[in-house]
C-alpha cells in the first residue's frame, strides 16, 4: 500500500507542492494542509491519483484538473475546477463564482451552494451542486449537465447551446434562448445517475425540472434582437 | 453608363461630403436588410499613421551604417521578466493570432511555416490549436481567450508562450461571432458545438473580472506550466496607458497592444470604425506607462494594428515597441485579395483590394473558408514561402532604415530618430514636427 503524501501549505511553498504534483508517473495519494485560502492549490493536475485539501482555498482550485480525484474540506473561491477536463473534483464546503467554468470533463460536487456563474461556458462537464446556485449560472453553456438541488438566481442558462440543467427548487428567472424541457424516462435515469455519483441518491427525480437551449437563437436574425 | 468625374463635373453634380456614395449605399443596405453590416479586416477610414513619421538619417552629427557590410542585428527576447523558457526571435515581426475556423487548415499551416522559416512565431487563435500549427510552428503562442473554445492544459504545455486576450484592436469591449457557414464538422467539433450554427465568443472571461482577478489567474497558469512560459496579455487599444500599467501590475511578461486597425474575421462595421484609438495613438501611451513602471524593455511591448512595411516596423521601435505584430498583412501575402481571383470576387460583389467578406467563408484565396473545395485552392507550401519571402523583406527594409539612423540593432532606433508630418501624428507620437523643434502638448 502507498504511503499518504503530506505537504503543508504553511511549512512549504505553494510552487513546491504543485511542481511536487506535476512529477512524472505521479501516484498515490496527497494530502495538503494549511491552505488558508492560498490560490491556485493543485491546478493542472494530470495524474490518476487522490489528492485532499484540509481546509479552505481561494481561487482556481484544481484549475484545469485532469484524472485526478482532489477533495476540498472546506469552501474553495472562484473557479474552483475551471477547465476541467477529467477526474473529479469534490467541495464539502460553498464554491464561490465560476465554478466549473469552461470545464470540459470530468465531475464537480458542491456539497453545499455555488455563487452566481456557476458552470459558466461549461463544456461537457458534470456538476452537481447541493443547495443554491446564483445568478447567470450556466451562461453559453455548450454541453455537460448541471444539476441544482436547491433554487436557481436570476437568468439561468442565459444564451445556453446544448448542455442539460435539472432542477429541484425555484428558478428566478430563466435566461435568453433557456426553456423548461420535458422529463423523459432518459432524463430521470441521467439525473438519477449524476445523483448517485454526488451520493444524494435518495432524491426523487420527478420533484426536477428540466431545462436546455429553445434553440431559437442559433442563427443571428433580425428579429431576435430584442432577446438579445 | 455611369458618369465619369469629368462627365459630373460639367453637368454640376456635386457629391455630398457628408452623404456621400458610400454613405447612401449603407443607409439602402440597412433600410433594405435591418441588419447592421458585419464584415472582416480593421478599420479602413484615413487615420494618423505610421506614414506621418519620417526618420532622419544620418549626416553630420550622426554615423550611418554601411548598408551591404556593417551588422544591423535583429533579433528579440520575448518574455524573460519570469518565464524559465522566454522567446529568442530571429526577427521583430510576429504572426498576430488568427484562429483555426476564421482561417482554413492550410492558412494557418502556411502560417506557421513561414513564420517557422524566419525564426518568428505565430499565435492560435479562438477554437484552439490545431496538430498542423503546431507541427509547423517553430515557436507558437496560445491564446488564451474568455470564449475558451478547445482550451486545454495539454495543449497549454505545448506551447511556447501563453497570450490571455482581453481584447482586440478591431473591436476593444467586443466579443466574436462565427457565422453558421464556417462552423464545419471539425470546427464545430474543436468548440464543442452543433454544426453549421452561429457561434458567439463570449466578450469577457469566465472566470475573473478586473485586474485584481487577472493577477491570480496569470499565476493560475504560471503554476500549470511550471512558470516556464511567457505569459503575454493583449489588449484592444482604447484606455493604453492605463491597460498597459495594469497588464504590467498584474504579471505579464509581454504586453500586446493591438490598434483600431488591427483585422477581426467579423465584426460590425460600425464597431470596427467608431470603437478604438488608431496605433500611433496607442504606442507611445503604452511606452509611457513601461517607462513610468520602470519596466520598458523589461516588459516587452509587441505592437500590431496596420503594419505593412519595415517603415511601420522601424517606426514602431522606434516609438518604443519591443517588436511588432501582422495579421492582414500576413493574410495578404499568402495571397489574399490578389488580383488573380478577380473574376471570382466580382462574383461576390467585391473586387481585389476590397474583398473583406471573411465572414462569410466564401474566400476565393482559400484563406478565410471553410469551404473544402475553396480550401483546396491554397498551398500551405507556397503561402508559407510567399510570407517567409515578405517578412524577410519587412526585415530588411527595417535594416536598412535602422543603418540609415547609425543603428547596430533595429531596437535602438529611438524617438529621437522620427519627426511628423502632420501636427496630429506629432501629438499623437509626442515626435517633433518635421523641421521644428515643437512637440504639440509640449512647452
Amino acid at each position: 500500500m502507498e504511503q499518504v503524501r503530506a505537504f503543508d501549505l504553511r511549512a512549504i511553498p505553494l510552487r513546491d507542492v504543485n511542481s511536487a504534483l506535476h512529477a512524472p508517473d505521479l501516484s498515490g495519494e496527497f494530502v495538503i494542509s494549511h491552505p488558508d485560502g492560498a490560490h491556485s492549490v493543485a491546478v493542472g493536475m494530470d495524474a490518476a491519483v487522490k489528492v485532499t485539501v484540509d481546509g479552505h482555498v481561494g481561487y482556481y482550485a484544481a484549475g484545469m484538473n485532469q484524472q485526478a480525484e482532489i477533495v476540498i474540506n472546506g469552501n474553495a473561491g472562484t473557479g474552483v475546477a475551471e477547465n476541467m477536463m477529467s477526474g473529479s473534483v469534490w467541495v464539502k464546503g460553498d464554491a464561490s463564482q465560476s465554478a466549473g467554468a469552461s470545464a470540459h470533463g470530468g465531475v464537480l460536487v458542491v456539497e453545499g451552494n455555488a455563487a452566481a456563474r456557476c458552470g459558466i461556458s461549461m463544456k461537457g462537464i458534470d456538476i452537481v451542486i447541493g443547495g443554491n446556485v446564483g445568478h447567470m449560472s450556466a451562461f453559453m453553456a455548450q454541453a455537460g449537465r448541471l444539476v441544482i438541488r436547491g433554487d436557481a438566481g436570476e437568468a439561468l442558462g442565459d444564451s445556453i447551446y446544448e448542455a442539460r440543467i435539472y432542477v429541484r427548487g425555484e428558478v428566478a428567472s430563466l435566461g435568453a434562448d433557456c426553456i423548461a424541457k420535458e422529463m423523459t424516462r432518459e432524463h430521470h435515469q441521467e439525473l438519477e445517475h449524476l445523483l448517485k455519483a454526488a451520493g444524494f441518491e435518495g432524491d426523487d427525480t420527478s420533484t426536477y425540472t428540466r431545462y436546455g437551449s429553445a434553440r431559437s437563437l442559433y442563427h443571428f436574425h433580425v428579429d431576435n434582437a430584442g432577446s438579445y | 453608363m455611369s458618369h465619369t468625374t469629368d462627365d459630373r463635373a460639367r453637368l454640376g453634380l456635386r457629391e455630398s461630403a457628408t452623404f456621400d456614395r458610400q454613405t447612401i449605399a449603407a443607409i439602402h443596405r440597412a433600410a433594405e436588410t435591418g441588419i447592421y453590416d458585419i464584415r472582416g479586416w480593421g478599420a479602413k477610414r484615413a487615420l494618423p499613421h505610421f506614414d506621418d513619421l519620417l526618420f532622419l538619417g544620418a549626416s553630420m552629427s550622426r554615423y550611418p551604417l554601411e548598408g551591404y557590410r556593417e551588422r544591423c542585428d535583429t533579433d528579440v527576447v520575448l518574455g524573460d521578466r519570469h518565464a524559465k523558457h522566454p522567446l529568442h526571435l530571429d526577427i521583430p515581426v510576429t504572426i498576430a493570432g488568427m484562429s483555426f475556423g476564421a482561417l482554413s487548415g492550410p492558412a494557418k499551416e502556411a502560417l506557421g511555416r513561414g513564420a517557422s522559416e524566419v525564426g518568428t512565431s505565430t499565435t492560435t487563435g479562438d477554437g484552439g490549436m490545431t496538430p498542423e500549427e503546431r507541427g509547423q510552428s517553430k515557436y507558437l503562442v496560445y491564446q488564451y481567450l474568455p470564449s475558451r473554445y478547445g482550451m486545454n492544459p495539454d495543449d497549454l504545455r505545448k506551447a511556447d508562450a501563453i497570450e490571455v486576450v482581453l481584447g482586440q484592436g478591431a473591436k476593444p469591449g467586443g466579443g466574436g461571432m462565427l457565422l453558421g457557414q464556417k462552423i464545419s464538422p471539425r470546427v464545430a467539433g474543436m468548440r464543442t458545438l452543433p454544426e453549421g450554427i452561429d457561434q458567439r465568443s463570449a466578450c469577457r472571461h469566465p472566470d475573473w473580472t478586473g485586474p485584481d482577478d487577472l493577477t491570480i489567474k496569470i499565476n493560475e497558469l504560471r503554476e500549470i506550466t511550471d512558470w516556464e512560459k511567457p505569459i503575454y496579455v493583449k489588449v484592444g487599444a482604447t484606455r493604453t496607458y492605463y491597460d498597459v500599467k495594469l497588464a504590467v501590475h498584474a504579471g505579464a511578461d509581454v504586453v500586446v497592444v493591438d490598434g483600431m486597425q488591427g483585422g477581426t474575421a467579423a465584426t460590425q462595421e460600425v464597431f470596427i470604425e467608431h470603437v478604438g484609438i488608431p496605433t500611433l495613438a496607442a504606442v507611445p501611451e503604452a511606452v509611457r506607462a513601461l517607462q513610468e513602471l520602470d519596466v520598458h524593455r523589461d516588459v516587452q511591448l509587441i505592437v500590431s494594428g496596420g503594419i505593412r512595411t519595415g517603415a511601420d516596423v522601424a517606426k514602431a521601435i522606434a516609438l518604443g515597441a519591443d517588436a511588432v505584430a501582422i495579421g492582414t498583412a500576413a493574410l495578404i501575402a499568402l495571397g489574399d485579395n490578389h488580383p488573380r481571383y478577380e473574376s471570382d470576387y466580382r462574383k461576390l460583389g467585391s473586387a481585389a483590394g476590397f474583398f473583406d467578406d471573411f465572414q462569410d467563408g466564401t474566400d476565393p484565396a482559400g484563406i478565410s473558408t471553410q469551404d473544402p473545395e475553396l480550401a483546396a485552392r491554397f498551398d500551405p507550401l507556397e503561402g508559407g514561402r510567399r510570407l517567409a519571402n515578405y517578412l524577410r523583406v519587412l526585415t530588411m527594409e527595417a535594416q536598412t532604415i535602422a543603418r540609415a539612423c547609425g543603428k547596430g540593432h533595429v531596437l535602438h532606433l529611438e524617438p529621437e530618430d522620427l519627426v511628423a508630418v502632420t501636427i496630429e501624428a506629432a501629438a499623437m507620437a509626442r515626435v517633433p514636427l518635421a523641421g521644428t523643434d515643437w512637440i504639440p502638448g509640449r512647452a
